[in-house]
């Protein structure tokens, strides 16, 4: 089948004081129709940047593209004028964004600000579109959907707002949703719930899902693919399955490391990645990771890796064989 | 919030009262009186004047007296007269008593006016003044403010706020005799000098002619007035807009496919209007109770010099009445400004 989205080498800088900060370093990801897929990651890797990237709402200036194309249905995104642009945003491609606290305007209604998009992409009446957002209220379990159109974000619990935005995420039923960390500004019991929804979601609309989240518990149940970021470029990237069993860059390692398992001796000690994730004010010529990195050769410090394929399914970014500590 | 509204009127009570005991307690702690001349009256005669004016009788009797004066409405069965010592603001009948009620007293300097001539024939032109001079700050204000934002770090932004920062570090009183001269005298388009309403007003200061003939002699005061606000106005809502357009709730109506010109308007506006709204209020207050410097400058007969001129004259009366005033509009405009609020923002609900 081939690709819906398809994004090679994107490269986005932000203008700071100190320089420019590379944010986004030669991304290429591709997702197919109905296909969900991961991107994990610290804070401040780059993965929310990549696709904000995409749909162009990144603040410009200080931030600017700078490479790379983000082709959907043999169209370049990055190339559209504002207003083809505008015709994808909300209607093709929808986002879920991290903070519902912070991202309903709080003077409008929940109705007015989930139908908008049905009025300006649909050309639907106040009306009918306001109809047609308590339907869909209704459907990501909103009680009185209707008595709540008039509400204001306010009224509403953080658990409550995510699922309205979800509601106004898939109003228009996108061909892609995109999910930058729904869940992590909500309690673990609503995390659950809301990952339950989208899946839900997912099955009756079949739209395909980019799933950003830092958590990797959380994608390992819901993507089929997973990237794994650092440092604005892509490292690893797998079939679930595989990157979980077995995990060939040492951050990845790293990062499972970090969590608890179900199925291991309790008592193990959870373990942390030293250091912190680099702000990158040039293209390195060494590994992005090596200073955290326990495997680190000298070659790390030399050249920094491209992805390559070592498998069906899986490449990496790196020029050692953790199973080995040698290079590969 | 009728209760709202109600429990803040009772809370301007308590606030003139406080207002007018401090205001009074002041004006007689500053050495002086109003009777103070170069060359001192002859004992007697000053004497005589203290009696007729209750000078004479302790703060705390004065206080009373004037408070009663302005409070408690006085009736007998005749006609009150014409002069100023029956003045008062309000007159009504109740059956066969002719009764008046809140008179603000005499003004111990113009002997032949008192604080309610003040109040009727000079407050509407101030106030006529004052709300053109705010429609202007608006008019100028707002949109300018808005473009600069939209249009931030381009030659708009950077002519919008040079505007402002001239509006606001040029005082009218450079600005005032200029524009007389340039558009009064060299160019003369309007008349240097003068007001061109005449009472009885609608709702108390709306002028009946609202022709040319009037807005001849408005115009130039209500630019030169409104210029300073405008600036002040515009960089505010600059600002706010500014802070608005990176908040996360614009970033979504962005993500849903709005225009820009519909993000703007729609999502950012109304939520960057809430601190200008703030200043509306005590600027609406400051403007409408007369300014001295633009009223001298375009010879208007206002309300301005007697805030000015009553406190180096030690016009007790004068004094307290437009500064009871000025209290009056403050805390009203301050309420209407908190209900403004309660509309823009749906999170603030009084009750």
């Amino acid at each position: 089948m081939a690709d819906l989205f398809n994004v090679q080498g994107l490269e986005t800088r932000f203008r700071t004081r100190e320089g420019y900060v590379h944010a986004v370093n030669g991304v290429s990801f591709h997702l197919k129709e109905g296909e969900t897929v991961g991107i994990v990651g610290e804070s401040g890797c780059g993965k929310s940047v990549t696709v904000m990237s995409t749909l162009r709402l990144i603040p410009t200036p200080p931030g600017k593209v700078t490479a790379g194309q983000a082709i959907y249905q043999g169209k370049d995104l990055l190339k559209m004028s504002d207003e083809e642009i505008r015709h994808v945003r909300g209607s093709q491609i929808s986002m879920v964004f991290q903070d519902p606290m912070t991202s309903f305007n709080p003077v409008l209604t929940i109705g007015r600000q989930v139908a908008e998009p049905l009025e300006i992409h649909n050309g639907m009446s106040r009306a009918q579109a306001l109809e047609r957002a308590a339907e869909m209220l209704k459907m990501v379990g909103i009680p009185n959907a209707k008595d709540r159109l008039n509400d204001y974000p306010h009224q509403f619990s953080g658990g409550m707002r995510q699922r309205v935005m979800i509601a106004m995420a898939l109003i228009c039923t996108p061909q892609v949703l995109i999910a930058d960390e729904p869940t992590t500004a909500l309690d673990v019991t609503i995390q659950a719930q809301i990952i339950e929804l989208i899946k839900r979601l997912r099955d009756e609309l079949g739209m395909a899902i980019i799933w950003i989240t830092h958590d990797l518990g959380i994608v390992a149940g819901l993507a089929k693919r997973v990237m794994v970021m650092y440092g604005g470029y892509i490292i690893e990237e797998a079939l679930v399955k595989e990157l979980y069993g077995h995990p060939q860059h040492p951050y990845t390692i790293g990062l499972l490391g970090s969590l608890p398992r179900m199925d291991e001796d309790a008592h193990r000690r959870l373990t942390s990645i030293d250091g912190l994730p680099p702000v990158l004010l040039e293209n390195p010529n060494y590994c992005p990771f090596a200073p955290r990195c326990k495997f680190a050769l000298d070659h790390c410090w030399n050249e920094n890796p491209q992805l390559r394929t070592i498998g069906p399914d899986h490449t990496v970014a790196c020029w050692v064989d953790p199973t080995t500590g040698k290079e590969r | 919030m009728g209760r709202y509204i109600v429990r803040r009127l009772l809370y301007l009570v308590v606030v003139l009262f406080v207002v007018s005991v401090i205001t009074f307690g002041l004006m007689h702690a500053v050495p002086g009186g109003p009777f103070d001349r170069e060359k001192a009256l002859p004992p007697d005669i000053m004497e005589n004047l203290n009696r007729r004016y209750n000078l004479d009788q302790p703060i705390v009797v004065q206080y009373g007296l004037y408070m009663r004066e302005v409070l408690i409405p006085k009736c007998q069965d005749t006609h009150w007269l014409a002069t100023t010592e029956d003045d008062a603001m309000i007159k009504f009948k109740v059956g066969n008593l002719y009764c008046k009620w809140m008179n603000f007293g005499p003004s111990y300097r113009s002997r032949s006016r008192t604080v309610n001539d003040i109040f009727r024939d000079q407050l509407p032109i101030s106030m006529q003044l004052g709300v053109m001079a705010l429609t202007v700050a608006l008019i100028i204000g707002l949109p300018s403010g808005i473009l600069a934002a939209l249009k931030q770090n381009t030659i708009f932004d950077y002519l919008g706020m040079s505007i402002a920062i001239f509006g606001v570090s040029v005082p009218v009183i450079v600005l005032g005799p200029l524009m007389v001269y340039v558009f009064g005298v060299a160019l003369g388009w309007f008349p240097p000098t003068g007001w061109g309403s005449q009472p009885p007003y609608i709702l108390g200061f709306i002028p009946r002619n609202l022709g040319w003939d009037y807005f001849k002699y408005a115009i130039m005061p209500a630019v030169a007035l409104g210029l300073g606000s405008s600036a002040i106005i515009a960089r505010l809502t600059r600002a706010s807009l500014l802070q608005v357009v990176r908040e996360d709730y614009i970033r979504t109506a962005r993500a849903k496919g709005l225009r820009e010109r519909l993000v703007i308007t729609q999502h950012a506006l109304k939520n960057s209007l809430i601190p200008v709204v703030t200043i509306l209020g005590p600027m609406f207050a400051a403007l409408v109770t007369g300014t001295f410097v633009t009223e001298l400058t375009f010879g208007i007969p206002g309300m301005g010099r007697y805030f000015v001129t009553s406190i180096t004259n030690r016009d007790y009366p004068v004094i307290m009445g437009t500064i009871l005033l000025y209290a009056i509009f403050l805390v009203i405009a301050n309420l209407v400004v908190d209900l403004i609020y309660a509309y823009l923002d749906p999170r603030i609900r009084y009750d």
